[in-house]
């Protein structure tokens, strides 16, 4: 079944998300990252930062939760079962920190047909509870297979 | 990690010092608690294969964290990162026993922008596959 193109464009409620060091510390080693300015408080302020610093990917713990808003909304018609992560993107006014209150919003910037798959592009912008801009992620999601067969092919408009 | 680089000292065509990761199942099963992503084609073999997978792959995610390292490392700073994007071009198949993967990145610095930033291209590694595709950092040294 296809995706809703109308829904392009629609803007969905912020996520609270409050980031606590243990949870920085904890993606931090799951990918690995064992410098000490990712775990230690000393390290990250003599470092010259306000506390530990999340990780560069970090942010996907809150897009995540922003785009499952999405891929959630009955009006959008996702068969998430389909779905493969096509591309990732981050820009950063600054690193998130631990302590930080943030807020991050969903907006679909993309619904397209690629051939028999479709493309769904979901932007998030993260900001303080103060309002201050700390970065933005745009997720593309490929939905193999779900693109409306073209009209008169004889086809049922059954994924293939 | 370095101490910051500074943007004097780089030009394009500069080589990043490459990295080595070896990732089994279990990482795969960590990565998924922490970052919430429990989506059983990263956990579950037969799922796995049954969407048309040839085994347990790595989150997306996980690899674009293991590359991002290249350029914090060389620029000796977590926060000098400004931009950062990838496409996933083919997954990272974990299968279950004591080798697993293996992801290598590369990086070189492409272009010298404004501001004192740079843009580094990477390069990732699985299996003799390109795992992901137009893998570009946009990092602001000192």
């Amino acid at each position: 079944m296809p995706l809703n193109r109308a829904l392009l464009g629609k803007e969905y409620p912020p996520v609270r998300y409050e980031v606590g060091r243990e949870k920085l510390r904890e993606f931090a080693e799951s990918v690995g990252e064992t410098d000490p300015i990712y775990h230690d408080e000393e390290a990250a302020r003599a470092a010259g930062h306000p506390d530990i610093p999340a990780v560069p990917t970090f942010p996907i713990v809150l897009t995540r939760r922003v785009g499952q808003k999405v891929y959630d909304d009955p009006e959008l018609g996702l068969d998430y079962s389909r779905v493969v992560h096509g591309e990732q993107e981050f820009s950063y006014h600054r690193p998130i920190f631990a302590g930080d209150r943030l807020l991050a919003a969903g907006r679909v910037v993309a619904v397209e047909v690629k051939g028999r798959h479709e493309l769904l592009a979901v932007e998030t912008r993260v900001i303080t509870e103060t309002g201050e801009p700390v970065c933005s992620a745009v997720v593309t999601l490929i939905a193999r297979g779900t693109a409306q067969p073209p009209a008169g092919d004889g086809t049922s408009g059954a994924p293939a | 990690m370095s101490p910051r680089r500074e943007v004097a000292q780089v030009a394009p065509g500069d080589a990043l010092p490459p990295v080595h990761h070896e990732i089994q199942r279990p990482d795969l099963v960590k990565y998924a608690g922490a970052s919430g992503d429990f989506n059983p084609i990263h956990w579950n073999e037969k799922f796995a294969k049954e969407v048309g997978l040839p085994d347990v792959i790595a989150h997306g995610m996980f690899t674009m964290a293991e590359a991002i390292r290249v350029v914090t490392d060389w620029a000796g700073d977590p926060g000098a990162v400004v931009e950062y994007g990838v496409r996933f071009t083919k997954p990272v198949v974990v299968p279950n026993d004591d080798e697993g993967a293996t992801i290598e990145v590369s990086g070189k610095v492409a272009v010298k922008l404004d501001d004192n930033t740079v843009r580094v291209d990477l390069v990732a590694m699985s299996a003799g596959q390109k795992v992901l595709g137009m893998s570009r950092a946009v990092v602001r040294l000192a």
